[in-house]
C-alpha cells in the first residue's frame, strides 16, 4: 500500500510504502524481501526529501519508543530511536534535566536528531546534538548490530552522526542530559540594526548559554538587517518542575497561496520588530515559548498552502561570514520573495564527531519561501551558488534544491561517508545529490 | 534506580496479561509514572524485557514480568497465583491480550477460527474465572477488559473477531451482575480502531484512535470504577445506530 508521507516543506511528496517499526527486532526482519529500498523515517519534520524515498519503503520508527534506562547521578538516558525530544522532556524535566542541545521544534525523534546533527541555539557552548551522544545501536540490514561510541567501532559512530540515516537504523541511543532547576529562561532581547552591530551583540553575549536573531529579510535602505536579538541562561531560581501542557491549536486550513505575500510579510516583519517597543526587553520566560514558539501551533506548515515552503540554511566560516551574509540578505531582499522566518545565529568552534555535519564556525541564515514554481527556484540556486563561492555550505535536513553539483562541492567527503552506507538504505534526497555514485 | 515523582498512598497492584500490546503498553506508562506496582506477563521475551525496562524507568516501583503463552489455559491458575504472590496482592487485572486473526482464512478454516475464539473468547474466561473468585475472597478488586466495538454487531469484514468479542462483552456483562455486589468492579473496554501494531498497515490507519489518548481513558474509566467505556466515546452513539440498523438493510451493508 503506497502513502503519501509528506516531509514538513510539504515539497516535495512522494508515495512510499510505510512500515512501522514497534521494536528493535522488527529490522531488518520486516525488511527481509523488500525491493526498492529502505529509509529510517521519525517524525518527517524535516523540510525537503531527506526524510522521503519515492516508491521505496519508510522504516516508521515513532513506535519504537521505550526508554530503556536513566542514570539521575550522571543525567545519562537511553532510550529507543523513535522516542521524541517531546517525550524526552516530559520525562526529564521533572526530574530536573533538560536536553543538551535542541531544534526549534521538540517533535522529532532522538534517531532523527542524530542523523541529522541538529544544532540549537547552544551551539557556540554546546557544540552539535551528536556531541552529547555516549553510544548507540545501529543495525544493519544484513542483520548484524554494532555499538557506536567514540571509543567503539568509532569510524560507524562518525558516519552516522549526521549520516542522514543512510547507514544502519539506529535501535536505541544513549544522550547525555543537563541538570536545571527551573523550567524558566532568563531572557533578554535587544534590537539590532545590521550586521556589524549584530556581532558586537555576538561578541558580547560569548557566556550566555542561548542566542538566537531573528532577522527582517524584508527591509531596505535605513533598515537594511535589522532584527531582534534574543539571548538567555536556564534560570537558577529554583522553581516548579511541572510537565508541560499537551498542545491545543492545531493550524485548521490550508491557507490560499497569496495570503503570503510580500506585503503581508513586510508588515509581519515590522510588526514583529516593533513589538518589542524598547532597544531591550528583559523577562523571566517558560522554556516552551523560548525554544518552541512554533510548535503551540502544531500544524503551521500549511500557512504556506498546498505548494509548501523551500527552505534556505547556509553557513559560511568566518573568513567570509560577514560579506556572504550581507550579499545573501541584499539578493533577498531584492528578490522580493518574502521570508516569513529568517533565523540569524553564530556557530561556535565545537567540533561536531559528524563526518557530515552541516555546523561549522561562522555565521548561519535560515529562510524560507513559499514555493512559487517560476521565482523560488531560481533564486535559490543564486544563493547556492553564493554560499559555495563564499566557502559555506547548506543544510540538507532543510533543502529541496540544491544540485548534485553543489552537494558535492559542499560535503566533499560524501564519496568516503558513502562506504558507511548501508546498502539497502537511500532516500530521494541521496539519490537527487549523488546520480552518479 | 530512577527518582520519581509519586503520589504519597500506597502504589497500587497491577496485573497486566498482554502487556506488550499496544493499548496496554500505553496504560502501562501512566501507571508507571503513578508509581505503581505491575506484574506484567508476554509470550516474548524480548519485547516483555523492552516493555519491562521502559516501564521501570518511568518510576514503576516494582515490576516483575513472566513470560507465559495465555493460550495454554492449564498454565493459568498456577501463573495467576504467581502473579498475585509477586506482587503481594492485587487490586487491578488488566486483560488486555487478543488477536486480530485472519477474517479471511477463518472463513476457510475452521481451525483458524477456532484459534481465534480460544485466545480472544476461552483465554479471558480461564483468566476471570481464577481472577474473579480470587477478587469476590477479598471483596475487593477491579477486572478491567479490553473487548472491542467489533462485538456490538458481527460485520463481513471481521465477524470472527467480532464474535469472540460479542462473547467476551457478554460473559463480562454476566460476571459483573455476578460480582459487582461483592465489591468487585467488572470494566468491559471497547476501543475503536486504534493506532497500534495490531493495526498498522491498515486502511486509513491514521485515521485510528491516538494509543495514548485511549489510554487515558482506561486510567480515569478504572478509577471512577465505570461498568463499560467506549473509547473514543464517539463510539457509543455510533454502536447504538449500527446495532438498531434492522438486519434487512444491515445484511446489505458494506461493513
Amino acid at each position: 500500500m503506497q502513502s503519501p508521507f509528506e516531509s514538513w516543506g510539504r515539497y516535495p511528496t512522494y508515495g512510499a510504502k510505510l512500515l512501522p517499526l514497534h521494536w528493535q527486532s522488527d529490522f531488518p526482519a520486516l525488511t527481509a524481501n523488500l525491493h526498492n529500498g529502505a529509509l529510517p523515517v521519525g517524525m518527517g519534520r524535516s523540510y525537503g526529501d531527506v526524510c522521503l524515498l519515492k516508491d521505496g519503503n519508510l522504516l516508521v520508527t515513532t513506535a519504537m519508543n521505550r526508554l530503556i534506562d536513566f542514570n539521575p547521578e550522571t543525567g545519562l538516558l537511553t532510550a529507543e530511536a523513535g522516542v521524541s525530544l517531546a517525550q524526552i522532556l516530559d520525562f526529564a524535566v521533572p526530574r530536573g534535566f533538560f536536553l543538551p542541545v535542541s531544534p526549534g521544534t521538540k517533535y522529532v525523534t532522538l534517531g532523527g536528531a542524530i542523523a541529522n546533527d541538529i544544532h540549537g541555539k547552544n551551539h557556540h557552548s554546546a557544540g552539535t546534538f551528536g556531541r552529547h551522544i555516549t553510544q548507540f545501536e545501529l543495525v544493519r540490514s544484513d542483520g548484524s548490530h554494532m555499538l557506536c561510541s567514540p571509543t567503539e567501532n568509532p569510524d560507524f559512530y562518525a558516519a552516522t552522526i549526521g549520516g542522514l540515516g543512510l547507514t544502519g537504523v539506529i535501535t536505541w541511543a544513549t544522550l547525555r542530559l543537563k541538570p536545571i532547576v527551573s523550567r524558566k529562561i532568563d531572557y533578554e532581547g535587544i534590537q539590532f540594526h545590521g550586521i556589524d552591530e549584530f556581532l558586537d551583540l555576538t561578541n558580547q553575549a560569548h557566556d550566555i548559554e542561548y542566542t538566537v536573531s531573528w532577522v527582517d529579510v524584508t527591509s531596505k535602505g535605513g533598515n537594511f538587517a535589522r532584527g531582534v536579538f534574543m539571548q538567555g541562561d536556564h534560570s537558577a531560581k529554583k522553581d516548579d518542575l511541572k510537565p508541560s501542557p499537551k498542545p491545543k491549536l492545531i493550524f485548521p486550513f490550508e491557507a490560499p497561496g497569496f495570503a503570503l505575500n510580500s506585503l503581508s510579510v513586510s508588515l509581519f516583519n515590522t510588526a514583529f520588530f516593533h513589538k518589542q517597543i524598547h532597544k531591550r526587553a528583559v523577562a523571566l520566560q517558560d522554556y516552551e515559548p523560548f525554544f518552541y514558539p512554533l510548535d503551540k501551533v502544531l500544524r503551521w506548515n500549511r500557512m504556506y498552502g498546498k505548494r509548501g515552503l523551500l527552505q534556505f540554511q547556509y553557513v559560511i566560516p568566518w573568513e567570509h561570514a560577514k560579506e556572504g551574509t550581507v550579499a545573501i540578505l541584499r539578493e533577498v531582499a531584492n528578490s522580493g520573495l518574502a521570508s516569513f522566518l529568517a533565523v540569524l545565529k553564530a556557530f561556535g568552534d565545537v567540533p561536531s564527531p559528524g563526518m557530515m555535519s552541516f555546523p561549522k564556525p561562522g555565521i548561519t541564515l535560515a529562510l524560507d519561501f513559499p514555493i512559487k514554481p517560476d521565482k523560488s527556484f531560481p533564486l535559490f540556486q543564486r544563493l547556492a551558488d553564493m554560499t559555495l563561492e563564499f566557502g559555506g555550505r547548506l543544510y540538507p535536513a532543510k533543502d529541496a534544491a540544491m544540485t548534485a553539483h553543489q552537494f558535492q562541492s559542499f560535503y566533499p567527503q560524501w564519496e568516503q561517508f558513502a562506504r558507511f552506507r548501508d546498502p539497502m538504505l537511500t532516500s530521494s534526497f541521496w539519490e537527487r545529490v549523488t546520480p552518479n555514485s | 534506580m530512577s527518582t520519581t515523582p509519586q503520589s504519597t498512598s500506597t502504589p497500587r497492584k497491577i496485573l497486566v496479561l498482554g502487556a506488550t500490546s499496544g493499548i496496554a503498553e500505553a496504560t502501562c506508562r501512566i501507571w508507571a509514572s503513578q508509581g505503581a506496582s505491575l506484574f506484567l506477563v508476554a509470550r516474548n521475551a524480548e519485547k516483555l524485557a523492552a516493555v519491562a525496562a521502559d516501564l521501570k524507568t518511568r518510576g514503576a516501583s516494582y515490576v516483575d514480568t513472566a513470560v507465559a503463552d495465555l493460550d495454554d489455559t492449564d498454565q493459568h491458575p498456577a501463573l495467576l497465583a504467581h502473579a498475585v504472590n509477586s506482587l503481594t496482592g492485587m487490586d487491578i487485572a488488566y486483560l488486555a491480550h487478543g488477536v486480530l486473526g485472519d477474517q479471511l482464512e477463518a472463513e476457510r478454516d475452521f481451525n483458524t477460527a477456532a484459534q481465534i475464539l480460544h485466545t480472544n473468547f476461552m483465554a479471558p474466561i480461564s483468566l476471570l474465572t481464577w481472577l474473579a473468585n480470587f477478587c469476590v475472597q477479598r471483596h475487593a478488586g477491579t477486572l478491567a477488559v479490553l473487548s472491542s466495538v467489533a462485538g456490538e454487531r458481527g460485520r463481513k469484514s471481521n465477524y470472527v473477531y467480532g464474535s469472540s468479542k460479542a462473547g467476551l462483552s457478554a460473559f463480562l456483562d454476566g460476571l459483573r451482575n455476578r460480582i459487582d455486589r461483592e465489591g468487585v468492579t467488572v470494566l468491559t473496554i471497547k476501543p475503536g480502531p486504534t493506532k497500534t501494531a495490531m493495526t498498522a498497515g491498515m486502511p486509513r490507519s491514521e485515521k485510528f484512535a491516538d494509543v495514548d489518548s485511549v489510554a487515558e481513558s482506561i486510567v480515569s474509566a478504572i478509577d471512577k470504577r465505570r461498568d463499560i467505556l467506549y473509547v473514543p466515546f464517539q463510539w457509543q452513539p455510533i454502536m447504538f445506530i449500527i446495532r438498531n440498523i434492522p438486519e434487512r438493510i444491515f445484511k446489505k451493508l458494506n461493513l
